[in-house]
C-alpha cells in the first residue's frame, strides 16, 4: 500500500471518498508519524483521539452514502493559537500552561465541521512573537532541513514554526497558521512548504489567542496550492461574532485554480531589490519572473515608495496592540497565578507576568507600553499608523498598474537556532519582505521555489488585491507547476 | 531618543511586569536599539496624511442589545468561565484582598 502520509489533502479526501482507502487508515498513519517524530518538538500536545474520531465520522458518513465534507477525512494540525475545547490552548506561553477553553475557535470549528480531524496543537513562538519558534516556552522547533553535510538544528521559522516543520516532515498533510507580519509566509518559505494569508477579515479571529488584532489573520498552510485553496475555503466565512470579519461569500478558490496568466501584468516593486541581498535570493527572484512569462503573464515594473518603512512602523503598531490585548494575562481569570506571600493584588500581577511572559513577550509589551504613553503617543504610534496609511496608498497605486506582486519571501533561507537569538532587531529582518502586506491587509503567500546550493529551499512571495485570493493561488499555481519542487529533507529524526 | 534605566523601570511598573536589576540590564540597551531603529518613521512626510483606522473599509456592526444575543459568548456561562480560574470559590474569582 502507498505510505498515507505522502499525500496531501485532496488526495486523501478524494481517497477516502473513492474508498480507495480508509480514513481511519490515513489517521492511523499520520498518529504513529507524529509519535516518531517527537525529536523534532513540532507538537506541544498531541490528539490521536481526536484524529480517529473525526476519521470513524468520514467513514460512517462514506458508509451511509451521506455528503462528505470538503476535508473529510483528512488529519490536520492545530496551532496552538486557537482554542480548541477541552484540549489544553497556551499560545505556547508559560502563562497559559495548563488552560483548557469551554469553546472551539470560529476557524477549528469550521474545519470540524468541512471533515477535519486533529492530530494534535502545534508549537510556535510564544504569543505568536518571533520569526524562528525560539521564543516558545516548550523549546524550538528543530526543521527537519538540514544543509548538506551539516547536523546543526535549523529553525523551521516562525511564528507558525510547528505547523511548517510538521507538513515537511510528513506529519501532517495541512495545519492551520496564523500570520500577523509574515507568521505563515516566512516558515512556509524557509521549510518548503506552502501557505497563504488571506484578506485581513477572511477568517474569524473568535478564539484565536490575539496578539495584534487589526494584523492577525489565519491561514491555511500546506504542500500544494490546491490543498491551500481547499482548506483555505473551509476555514474561511463570515462570523458575527469578529467585529472585523469580512461579511462577504467565500469563493469557491478550489474550483476557480487556473495558472494560465494570460492578460495579466506582474509587479516587480524595485524597492524591494535591497542592497546586499542574497545572491540566491536574488536567482530565485529572476527565475520566478521567468515562470510567470511563461504563464502568459507581462513583467512590470512597480514602486512601493514606503518598503522601507513598513517594519519599523510594524515593530511600532504590533507591540503597541499587544501591550493592550495582552494586559488580560493578570493571574485572576485563567492561566498562571504567582502570588508571593503577603503580596497584593498589583504585586500578585506583576509577579504572575514576569513568571509567565518569556523575554521577547516582555520586551515587546514593554515597547508598546512606551510608545501608547502620555507625551509619546502622537511621535511613534500616531505617525506609525500615518505611515501604515502609506503603504496601503503605495499597494493601492501599484495595484493600478499590475494585478499580483511578485517578491521574495525572506530575505535569507532558514538559519540555526540560536543564531539570531542575541539580537532581535536581526530577527526582525527575518519578516522585512512579509510586513509590507500585513500593513495593508492584502492576500499574500509564499510557494516554494527551489533549493540553495546547501540544500535549503526557498519561498516566491505573491500579493494580491484586497479580496483577490484568487489571483494569488492562481499565480502561485503558475510557479508551483513550473518549478517542480519534489525536494524532501531526508529523514533524521 | 533614549530612554535612561529609570524610564524602563517606570515603564515595566506601567505594564505590571516585575524587573530585577539583571533584568533591566538586558533590556535598556536592547529597549535603546529597537527605539533608535524605529525612530526612522520621524523622516516620513506625514503631512495631511490620516492615521489608519480600518485596513479593510468596513462598517461596524451593532447586535441586538439583548441578554445571551449569542449563546456563545451571552450570559449563563458562569462554570465555563469560571472553570479556568487559579482560584473560584462561590462562583466567583478568588482574589488576594484589596481593601485594609
Amino acid at each position: 500500500m502507498t505510505d498515507l502520509t505522502k499525500l496531501g489533502i485532496r488526495e486523501i479526501r478524494d481517497g477516502v471518498a473513492g474508498g480507495d482507502f480508509t480514513a481511519r487508515e490515513v489517521a492511523e498513519s499520520f498518529n504513529s508519524a507524529v509519535e516518531a517524530a517527537s525529536s523534532l518538538n513540532a507538537f506541544v500536545v498531541t490528539t490521536p483521539e481526536k484524529a480517529l474520531q473525526a476519521a470513524d465520522a468520514a467513514d460512517a458518513a462514506r458508509a451511509a452514502g451521506g455528503e462528505l465534507g470538503a476535508m473529510a477525512g483528512v488529519p490536520i494540525g492545530m496551532k496552538d493559537l486557537f482554542a480548541t475545547k477541552g484540549v489544553q490552548t497556551t499560545a505556547a506561553s508559560h502563562i497559559l500552561e495548563g488552560f483548557t477553553p469551554q469553546y472551539e475557535s470560529t476557524v477549528s470549528a469550521n474545519l470540524w465541521a468541512a471533515g477535519a480531524g486533529m492530530l494534535g496543537k502545534l508549537n510556535m513562538d510564544q504569543f505568536a512573537m518571533g520569526s524562528s519558534n525560539e521564543t516558545s516556552h516548550f523549546g524550538a522547533v528543530k526543521s527537519p532541513w538540514r544543509k548538506a553535510g551539516s547536523n546543526q538544528a535549523l529553525t523551521p521559522g516562525g511564528s507558525s514554526g510547528g505547523s511548517s516543520a510538521a507538513i515537511a516532515a510528513r506529519l501532517c498533510p495541512a495545519a492551520t497558521g496564523t500570520d500577523t507580519g509574515g507568521s505563515i509566509r516566512q516558515p512556509a518559505a524557509i521549510t518548503g512548504t506552502v501557505g497563504i494569508k488571506p484578506t485581513y477579515g477572511r477568517c474569524s479571529r473568535w478564539g484565536v489567542v490575539a496578539f495584534a488584532s487589526s494584523l492577525d489573520q489565519a491561514g491555511p498552510m500546506a504542500r500544494s496550492v490546491e490543498d491551500c485553496a481547499i482548506m483555505l475555503g473551509a476555514m474561511a466565512g463570515f462570523d458575527a461574532k469578529d467585529s472585523t470579519s469580512l461579511d462577504a461569500p467565500v469563493p469557491d478558490w478550489f474550483g476557480g485554480l487556473n495558472a494560465d496568466l494570460k492578460g495579466k501584468k506582474v509587479g516587480i516593486p524595485r524597492e524591494y531589490r535591497m542592497d546586499g541581498l542574497d545572491p540566491e535570493i536574488d536567482a530565485s527572484w529572476e527565475q520566478g519572473k521567468e515562470w510567470l512569462r511563461d504563464a502568459g503573464a507581462e513583467i512590470v515594473d512597480v514602486s512601493l515608495p514606503h518598503t522601507k518603512y513598513a517594519l519599523p512602523a510594524y515593530y511600532i503598531i504590533a507591540p503597541a496592540e499587544a501591550s493592550s490585548n495582552l494586559a488580560r494575562y493578570d493571574g485572576v481569570r485563567y492561566g498562571l497565578r504567582d502570588l508571593p506571600e503577603g503580596a497584593g493584588l498589583q504585586d500578585m500581577y506583576a509577579a504572575t507576568r514576569a513568571a509567565g511572559f518569556g523575554d521577547e513577550v516582555k520586551r515587546r509589551i514593554m515597547l508598546g507600553t512606551y510608545v501608547l504613553s502620555a507625551g509619546f503617543y502622537d511621535a511613534y504610534y500616531t505617525q506609525a499608523m500615518k505611515v501604515r496609511t502609506l503603504v496601503q496608498r503605495d499597494f493601492d497605486a501599484a495595484f493600478g498598474e499590475c494585478d499580483v506582486i511578485l517578491a521574495p519571501t525572506t530575505p535569507t533561507p532558514a538559519f540555526g537556532l540560536g543564531e539570531l537569538q542575541a539580537d532581535p532587531l536581526a530577527m526582525y529582518m527575518n519578516d522585512v519582505f512579509a510586513v509590507p502586506a500585513s500593513l495593508a491587509g492584502l492576500p499574500a503567500m509564499s510557494v516554494p521555489a527551489t533549493l540553495t546550493e546547501d540544500g535549503l529551499p526557498l519561498g516566491l512571495q505573491i500579493v494580491g488585491r484586497a479580496m483577490d485570493e484568487q489571483g494569488v493561488l492562481n499565480a502561485g499555481l503558475a510557479i508551483e507547476q513550473r518549478a517542480g519542487f519534489a525536494a524532501q529533507p531526508e529523514k533524521w529524526w | 531618543m533614549s530612554v535612561t534605566r529609570e524610564e524602563v523601570a517606570k515603564i515595566a511598573q506601567l505594564a505590571r511586569i516585575k524587573m530585577g536589576e539583571g533584568d533591566l540590564d538586558h533590556l535598556v540597551p536592547e529597549f535603546n536599539k529597537i527605539l533608535e531603529w524605529v525612530e526612522q518613521l520621524g523622516e516620513v512626510d506625514t503631512s495631511g496624511v490620516e492615521p489608519m483606522t480600518a485596513v479593510i473599509e468596513q462598517k461596524l456592526r451593532l447586535r441586538d442589545d439583548v441578554v445571551d444575543a449569542d449563546p456563545k459568548t451571552g450570559g449563563g456561562r458562569r462554570d465555563d468561565v469560571l472553570a479556568n480560574a487559579p482560584v473560584a470559590e462561590h462562583g466567583f474569582y478568588g482574589v488576594p484582598k484589596v481593601i485594609e
